[in-house]
């Protein structure tokens, strides 16, 4: 149905009321009477023997209620923080995860790490008992550099080399020969700079305990609550499942910073049983910095073999990655099945072969961020395509051409391991070169010229697998947890409609699309569909929001609850008409008798299903609510064409982006406006890690990226308006054609800027953040800077 | 310490220690939970608020300084159904994905349109939310929105 | 923050016998920089000495070649004045607007912060700092990191600005934080060129082999070959010293070829 408000039209978002109002409801708002504050004492060393720790200062002083440490907490039998992904080293053994206690017992290992807990009947009298701790750390020196980490001073006592898997994927032998046959060999040396997320929102966790029904309530910034709650019920041991209860309210962005289980909300519940009342924390932005898991974080060497007419022969990566000093929640799995699995690109490169070795190091852990492993992967084939053109002096854009897969190839096996399902690259692309008027490119660099400054132009022509993920085949690969999602649409009495998903939004806009979708299902006015998420007590199990999931498969969730509805819809109206069931159509929010003038409104059969007068109660429970669990039978597959231009004052270094072009295929749209919105944040991320942030560390692991007095965040004068369409080809496995929007923007942009950047300066490459100074000094040398 | 404040037309007298923030009056004495706070250096612009007619980080406020001070915050602006332009701006061009920056969004955006001595631009625009830190949007939509508002202001 | 004792004085005196009474005292004008600080726990004064109820310590005003402009004046303010343009130039490209609407020139300069703005203008404008104890010369004000010529419990009251003939500010700014990596002042009067930099060294300077170099040709082509002497420089993750000194240049060049 095509109205105002279905599938296709940029509806305004339900969510908005509040949030233009200050009335949204985050975790910080959220307090209880009688309630805690929690702070942590962190540590100040990269790496230290915590060889004992003084309490009784802390536990003196004014308005403190308690003081928890590690040992504590060991000696209740809080379990340690696990990782949900196993993932198995070239020989076959099983990576090795360090022993993870959410409050250090005896060891420190990186900047920030927590290692113990003080409530107060304030936030100051805790902060004045944190500083009242009095511990006594040894220092030892820190393995901060990943290059070296392996050769370096062991950190933990049961990791060996530092080394946490050395993992390959793709033919070696295969890839080996088709170097062998190259007529010429691109190669590049990247190092993929760390980013920290910072969400705006900082993360925060209110705790609570009622002693009556032995029940916990945790309410914390999370995009999985049902993952939280697992992990809290199943690893660290606060209560089962059924006694524990998990609510994201409105949560203030995530990118993937929020999907794991962290130390601070384990401790706060926890303490919450301890104290029988409730606790509560909020990071401060300095905390987040130390302490959030942070992104990226690669030293890659990579090569591209290429046949004398441009054609792709082969591809060979060797990755060092960073895990940080512990194992995040799924930190395993980025570096390798988000990251290996992408290296086909769009491209029909025969054979691939990618060895990553995962490493520990005494800075704060590495996991998922917007995009996870998929940016990594983009980064290295975008710029070794862009590399070989210039080498082989062939257009980018035409070299990329001749390897395309071709729509006739779908679906499409690539040698390392994914079944594209469907695509259309070439039109992606030319699409963006349009929009980007690369037909002008030459005027303008000239005409910068003129004007003293240089102009170069990039292309990106990414692919993701998002919408994760076949349960199956994650599984099979290492994941501990299913990836399907769960709808339930709850038809109210009156015709109106609850939906509750298992998916999360903290700023996807699900209240608005799901009802979208539900509104063009099922014919009821959009207002009276109302999207419930994050809250364990109300939702089934499921997984959450990440990886460009919630719409492909969380939405396909709920098509197919609403096909229950129908499908049950039918059966009522068919009593109600006296017709038999196949001959009711739905249609338009009617049931009409074919070829008959008979017709029921949906409003009518719904109160029917709960006023079950002229009802078939013998074969038909009454009532009209139904759930789905959906598990996606492939990943989907959305992909793109980037193209960015940039200008450099040669003077300074500084690089302006003249214009950003992103032509994006994310099969079906149902709310344009909604999808553009995630493109342009997804941009300036992508665009902030290749020319403004990075997560530095000096030689002793202290953090000097720690506050946004150091770490640079886009902001508004750093960023063009963006050039964003999209092309359409429909995800063939999922009802409603969609692929996923989420992660997009972050990781096709990176390797097209720098992709212009360096064809300004006329170097091969220049590392990220390519801030002024790093410009300058290239242009200086002339080479890399 | 005893302050005198009115905040969105009220007038409250309050007894807050010395070392209080103003965002603390307005979130912890107020129950005003649209001001946020997001960050400890006074950068990302979650908490501003409008003293006295003018945008301010009410994170870097102390109490003692609002003292006779009028305080207009998200919450005083509009109302769902009678929403300042700014935020039916806002609203109309998807300036907002997770809403937590968005309350000292619009209050900077009304504070800069109104001290424009002419029509801003959007280099103007951008320039002047250099205060305010949004991760979700890459900012274009807010730029639009503001530029949009203006026009109705 | 720790606690402190807030103190809204209404008379100089006042303020600064509270100065003297407390255990350790701080003044506080703007708060932009001190608020910050005590958030973080990284100051712990007895009491806070809130300025703003000080009479006369606000605004601008022109007598003859001088402007006089209060300490406790908003950045806001300065760069909403014609008086000297390139100081209201200066003043606009503070921190952000809501830094511009609460930071002083008083508290700026008092501070001392080697990536402030105000300094550059300090030291390159024909300037007096008035205090509560008597006059500074601007050129005398800043003495190192954080350090000014200011004595136990002096407050700046105003700043005295001689108009230049013509006057330029370029800044350089830091990507994160916004404050001066460099900021140049470029300033004529008569046939004295001088040349303010901050955000390069430990505190505001004047460089004057640029200076002489301009004085003999005001072009921007005379600052080729200057050398900046980096020795002393600031260097961070975002500007080494050897950039800074680069910056030097061309931003000086840029100011003169406004000036042109």
């Amino acid at each position: 149905m095509a109205t105002e408000t279905g599938i296709g039209a940029s509806v305004k978002r339900k969510e908005d009321a509040r949030f233009i109002t200050g009335a949204g409801r985050y975790t910080d708002d959220v307090g209880q009477h009688g309630q805690t504050y929690a702070v942590f004492a962190r540590s100040p060393y990269a790496r230290a023997r915590l060889n004992g720790l003084d309490t009784s200062a802390a536990l003196a002083t004014d308005g403190v209620v308690a003081v928890f440490t590690g040992a504590d907490l060991q000696a209740s039998e809080v379990g340690d923080l696990p990782c949900g992904w196993m993932v198995k080293s070239k020989d076959g053994s099983d990576m090795v995860q360090p022993p993870h206690p959410p409050l250090a017992v005896s060891s420190v290992n990186y900047v920030g790490e927590p290692y113990a807990v003080v409530i107060g009947e304030t936030l100051d009298a805790a902060k004045n008992g944190a500083e009242a701790l009095d511990p006594d750390f040894e220092e030892l020196e820190a393995v901060v550099d990943l290059a070296t980490a392996a050769g370096a001073d062991q950190i933990h006592e049961s990791v060996p080399n530092n080394q946490c898997y050395d993992w390959e994927l793709g033919d070696k032998a295969a890839t080996d020969a088709a170097f062998a046959q190259a007529h010429h060999v691109a190669s590049i040396d990247i190092v993929n700079n760390r980013l920290i997320p910072n969400a705006i929102e900082p993360r925060a966790a209110l705790g609570e305990y009622d002693e009556a029904s032995g029940t916990y309530t945790l309410h914390t910034t999370s995009q999985n609550p049902h993952l939280e709650r697992l992990v809290l019920a199943a690893f660290v041991n606060i209560a089962p499942e059924a006694r524990l209860r998990v609510i994201s309210p409105d949560v203030g962005g995530g990118f993937g910073s929020k999907i794991f289980v962290y130390a601070e909300e384990t401790a706060v519940i926890w303490a919450a049983g301890q104290l029988r009342r409730p606790v509560k924390w909020r990071a401060e932005r300095s905390e987040s910095f130390l302490a959030d898991a942070h992104g990226r974080d690669h030293v890659t060497h990579a090569e591209l073999a290429v046949a004398q007419d441009g054609r792709f022969l082969g591809l060979r990566v060797q990755n060092k990655a960073n895990m940080g000093a512990y194992l995040s929640t799924f930190a395993s799995s980025v570096p390798t099945y988000l990251y290996g699995t992408l290296m086909a690109g769009q491209y029909k490169t025969p054979a691939i072969y990618v060895e990553v070795q995962s490493l520990f190091t005494n800075t704060a852990p590495v996991d998922a961020y917007r995009g996870a492993g998929r940016p990594e992967a983009t980064y290295i084939v975008e710029r070794l395509v862009e590399t070989a053109a210039r080498e082989m002096g062939i257009d980018p854009a035409e070299l990329r051409r001749r390897n395309f897969i071709q729509p006739a190839d779908f679906p499409y096996e690539t040698p390392v391991a994914l079944t594209y399902d469907t695509g259309d690259y070439e039109a992606s692309l030319n699409r963006a070169l349009d929009h980007a008027d690369y037909a002008g490119f030459q005027a303008r660099r000239e005409a910068s010229e003129q004007a003293g400054k240089k102009r170069g132009i990039g292309f990106s022509c990414y692919i993701e697998a998002c919408g994760l993920a076949p349960s199956q085949v994650a599984i099979s690969l290492g994941a501990g947890v299913g990836l399907f999602e769960v709808g339930e649409v709850r038809v109210d009495v009156t015709g109106s409609v609850t939906v509750v998903t298992g998916s999360h939004s903290h700023g996807q806009s699900h209240e608005t699309t799901f009802a979208q979708i539900i509104s063009d299902k099922l014919g009821v006015p959009f207002e009276n569909v109302t999207v419930l998420h994050g809250d364990t007590g109300r939702s089934d199990y499921a997984l959450g929001t990440y990886g460009s999931r919630s719409l492909a498969v969380g939405g396909s969730a709920i098509i197919k609850a609403t096909d229950k509805i129908i499908a049950k819809g039918k059966k009522i109206a068919a009593h109600m008409l006296e017709a038999n069931e196949d001959q009711v159509e739905f249609e338009d929010g009617s049931f009409n008798v074919a070829d008959s003038n008979q017709s029921l409104t949906f409003g009518e059969v719904a109160f029917s299903a709960y006023v079950p007068a002229n009802y078939p109660l013998e074969d038909l429970e009454p009532g009209l609510s139904e759930k789905a669990f959906y598990d996606p039978p492939n990943f989907t597959y959305p992909a793109g064409a980037h193209i960015c231009e940039v200008e450099v004052d040669p003077d300074t270094g500084v690089v302006t982006i003249e214009k950003f072009v992103a032509v994006d295929d994310f099969g079906h749209v149902i709310n344009p406006m909604i999808v553009e919105g995630q493109v342009h944040g997804g941009l300036a991320q992508g665009i902030g890690q290749a020319l403004l942030e990075h997560g530095v560390y000096d030689d002793t692991g202290q953090l000097l990226s720690g506050s946004y007095m150091d770490y640079t965040m886009p902001r508004a004068d750093d960023l063009p308006s963006f050039t964003v369409d999209t092309t359409v080809t429909p995800c063939t496995h999922n009802p409603l054609g969609v692929k996923g929007c989420g992660e997009a923007g972050a990781i096709g942009s990176t390797a097209a800027v720098m992709n212009a950047v360096t064809d300004a300066l006329g170097v091969k490459d220049v590392p990220m953040p390519a801030t002024s100074e790093t410009v300058w000094r290239a242009l200086r040398n002339g080479g890399n800077g | 310490m005893e302050i005198k404040v009115k905040v969105n037309g009220t007038a409250h007298s309050l007894d807050v220690p010395d070392n209080t923030l103003l965002v603390d009056v307005l979130r912890e004495r107020l129950g005003l939970t649209g001001t946020h706070v997001g960050c400890d250096t006074s950068q990302c612009g979650a908490c501003v608020v409008h003293l006295d007619g003018t945008a301010v980080k009410s994170c870097t406020v102390l109490a003692g300084q609002a003292d006779g001070a009028e305080v207009t915050t998200i919450e005083g602006i509009g109302r769902p159904d009678d929403l300042h332009p700014m935020q039916a701006a806002f609203r109309e061009n998807h300036a907002l994905q997770c809403g937590f920056c968005t309350p000292g969004m619009i209050m900077s955006a009304i504070d800069m349109v109104q001290k424009s001595d002419g029509r801003l631009d959007e280099a103007a625009v951008r320039d002047g939310l250099e205060g305010n830190l949004c991760r979700c949007t890459g900012y274009h939509n807010i730029v639009k929105a503001v530029l949009a508002a203006q026009d109705r202001m | 923050m720790y606690q402190f004792n807030y103190h809204k004085p209404s008379t100089l005196t006042e303020a600064t016998s509270r100065m003297v009474e407390a255990e350790e005292g701080a003044y506080l004008s703007g708060g932009m920089t001190l608020i910050p600080t005590l958030k973080q726990r990284l100051a712990a004064p007895s009491d806070v000495i809130d300025l703003s109820g000080l009479p006369g310590m606000s605004g601008i005003s022109i007598d003859g070649d001088i402007v006089s402009i209060g300490a406790m004046t908003r950045h806001a303010e300065v760069a909403a004045s014609d008086a000297i343009p390139a100081l209201a130039e200066l003043a606009g490209g503070i921190g952000d607007a809501h830094v511009r609407n609460r930071g002083t020139l008083g508290g700026s300069i008092a501070n001392s912060d080697p990536a402030a703005d105000y300094p550059a203008a300090i030291v390159a404008l024909d300037s007096t700092v008035r205090t509560s104890i008597g006059p500074i010369a601007g050129g005398d004000f800043f003495t190192g990191l954080f350090e000014t010529a200011l004595r136990e419990g002096e407050i700046v009251t105003s700043v005295d600005f001689r108009i230049p003939d013509a006057a330029a500010y370029e800044k350089f700014p830091n990507p994160a934080s916004r404050y001066a990596v460099v900021g140049v002042m470029v300033a004529r009067c008569g046939d004295a060129v001088c040349v303010g930099v901050t955000g390069a060294g430990p505190y505001a300077f004047r460089a004057t082999a640029l200076e002489e170099a301009l004085a003999a040709d005001f072009s921007p082509g005379a600052v080729d070959g200057v050398a900046v002497d980096s020795s002393d420089f600031n260097a961070d993750i975002h500007a080494s010293a050897e950039y800074r000194a680069h910056l030097v240049g061309v931003l000086t060049k840029r100011a003169v070829a406004r000036l042109g």
